[in-house]
């Protein structure tokens, strides 16, 4: 071939994969367009009070939001206070302290959990797990329900139903992140501890501050993921709208009203407070995922940042 | 100078108890684990017989019947998001090997990165203003859509990691004996990391086939036989949710049913994943 030739081959073999890669660069604008174009209606009905008035109601053309965010906060907020401890006692359970041969089996099954739909979270959740909230409800002694995180009805449905089966989806995220972060670690930090006369755990608190942006990283990639999560919270906490601290109380959250409500929105008004909520999920997760990968980018900034495992871990390097 | 001060005795003590804890974290995790795939197996492996697979569902109050018309709307829907998602996600990947540096490749992979983070539902409300608004109804074309969209960044990012794990000397060799760029790719590296691409797309293809949240709304949802493209069609996920939601005994065992499966899928993916990861992993390090 002459030069020119391959000079054209070239070009066009980049034109070619470069349509690609624009076409994925456009969806997204594309999506961010799509929402902000399907709720015009609300953010000029509402503007900021969407955000600040707690009544929705579809027949009085009135919707508030706050609900929603409140349930959607507090339920992913919940989750990780009980998964964010966990997932880093995996993640330093896998990475310091397991013997070498269960090393792989059981990453390869807390790394599974990653990867069940979040229907049949939501099935266990109905089914298994509301139950059991249930009766600890209705164990709860009289005083403490004076309480106002402990009040109201015992239904099982609710937000502490939603918030474990949160934390058991954000768990294997979290952790597999961590994991790769304290991989990331060099091995003369540890050796220096123990040269110290460090013990495991004094060597491990070096580690784990040496890493902290990234574990602080990974603990945010787990926030992303629960606060967009919708068919496991929908089946079990309980969809009514109302702000409370309660965590027996049946709550809301944005994809669940979202999943509810949208098939039924003959409204157009209705229609656009949906895809208003959307959108404002949609930010969230972007300025949270962001975030996150921005601590995780400087701790591996040496090497290539750590592999954020796709949520089915399809190729965990 | 004695071994076992008072200070030592009490920071041994805590150090063990943080192992202590951080086994316990995994017990915990795996306590989940356990359970789910119990009662999806105990409650679904009885539902799970022959008419499962081949009838249609009953209407309410009659016992039996299957989600037939469930599981082939699911490969329907899978099939045209693959149609539309590998080929751009593939191409997509390559682009970002191939030009690392380019400032379209910061932008694209900022993009899949950010596609990877949007809620499903989001995807699904995406998918309902592009594809079922401008037709007026709901179609397997649209939930095939949104499901295609989650699969793009998965599928751009398998590629990527696996065309980074084939030894630059395979490229090397092919350009060194002429070939130009994109016959290197196309006849050389493309090929070598086939097989963990393709893996990879079939885990995506797993995943996507367990999103219930994008199809809500687009392809809803059909009580019907239905395999047209410009109809709402049946879903094994939505109608697990419908099934769950029910109050009728019969209906609830059903929705085990597909929940087992829906999980035995994702196992059978994950293994088989884990194996094609191996190998390319000791071709990686020259050893296969």
């Amino acid at each position: 071939m002459t030069r020119t030739a391959v000079a054209r081959d070239g070009s066009l073999f980049r034109l070619g994969l470069g349509v690609a890669a624009l076409a994925v660069v456009a969806l997204v604008l594309g999506i961010a367009f799509v929402l902000v174009d399907g709720s015009l209606l609300s953010l000029r009905a509402f503007g900021f009070s969407f955000w600040r008035t707690q009544v929705w109601d579809p027949v009085a053309r009135r919707f508030g939001a706050l609900p929603f965010i409140w349930g959607t906060l507090y339920s992913s907020f919940l989750a990780l206070l009980l998964a964010a401890p966990v997932a880093l006692g995996i993640a330093v359970f896998l990475s310091e302290l397991s013997p070498r041969l269960l090393r792989q089996p059981l990453t390869f099954l807390t790394e599974l959990l990653a990867a069940f739909p979040s229907i049949v979270y939501g099935l266990w959740g109905m089914f298994v797990l509301v139950p059991v909230v249930r009766k600890l409800e209705v164990a709860t002694p009289g005083w403490m329900r004076h309480v106002p995180l402990f009040s109201g009805p015992p239904l099982g449905v609710g937000m502490l139903a939603a918030a474990l089966v949160l934390a058991v989806m954000v768990v294997p995220f979290t952790a597999a992140v961590a994991r790769e972060v304290l991989k990331a670690v060099p091995g003369a930090q540890r050796e220096a501890a123990y040269a110290l006369g460090a013990t495991r755990w004094e060597a491990i608190r070096m580690a784990l501050f040496y890493g902290r942006t990234g574990i602080i990283g990974a603990v945010m990639l787990g926030l992303g993921r629960a606060l967009g999560e919708t068919m496991a919270v929908t089946m079990v906490i309980g969809n009514n709208p109302q702000v409370s601290p309660s965590i027996f109380a049946p709550q809301y959250t944005m994809a669940s009203v979202i999943a509810n409500e949208f098939t039924e929105a003959a409204d157009p008004l209705h229609l656009h407070a949906l895809v208003e909520i959307g959108l404002v999920l949609f930010l969230l997760t972007i300025v949270i995922n962001a975030l996150s990968r921005l601590l995780l980018w400087r701790v591996g900034k040496k090497e290539e940042a750590p592999a954020v495992p796709a949520a089915a871990a399809p190729v965990a390097a | 100078m004695k071994a076992t001060s008072a200070v030592d005795l009490r920071r041994r003590a805590v150090s063990r108890a943080v192992e202590v804890f951080c086994a316990a974290s995994v017990v915990l995790a795996l306590v989940p684990l356990g359970m789910i795939l119990f009662f999806v197996l105990r409650q679904g492996l009885p539902a799970l017989n022959g008419a499962f697979f081949t009838e249609m569902p009953k209407p309410v109050g009659e016992p039996g019947g299957g989600m037939a018309n469930a599981m082939v709307g699911t490969l329907i829907l899978i099939g045209i998001a693959a149609l539309a998602a590998v080929p751009v996600g593939i191409a997509c990947g390559v682009y970002l090997t191939e030009y690392r540096r380019a400032r379209l490749s910061t932008a694209a992979r900022f993009s899949a990165d950010v596609l990877n983070g949007v809620p499903s539902i989001v995807i699904g409300i995406f998918a309902y203003q592009a594809a079922v608004v401008p037709f007026r109804r709901f179609t397997a074309l649209a939930g095939g859509l949104a499901l295609g969209v989650m699969m793009l960044p998965l599928i751009i990012r398998t590629t990527e990691e696996l065309l980074g794990l084939v030894p630059p000397s395979y490229r090397e060799g092919s350009l060194a004996l002429g070939a130009t760029r994109a016959r290197a790719v196309w006849t050389v590296v493309l090929p070598a990391a086939l097989p963990g691409i393709v893996t990879g797309v079939l885990v995506a293809l797993a995943r996507v086939a367990g999103e219930t949240a994008p199809l809500l709304f687009t392809s809803f949802n059909n009580q019907f036989w239905s395999t047209r493209l410009d109809q709402e069609i049946a879903s094994l996920t939505v109608q697990v949710y419908t099934y769950a939601n029910s109050p009728y005994e019969d209906w609830h065992r059903q929705a085990w049913a597909g929940a087992t499966v829906l999980i035995a899928s994702v196992l059978f993916f994950s293994l088989l994943s884990r194996f094609a990861t191996r190998r390319l992993e000791r071709m990686h390090r020259g050893t296969a």
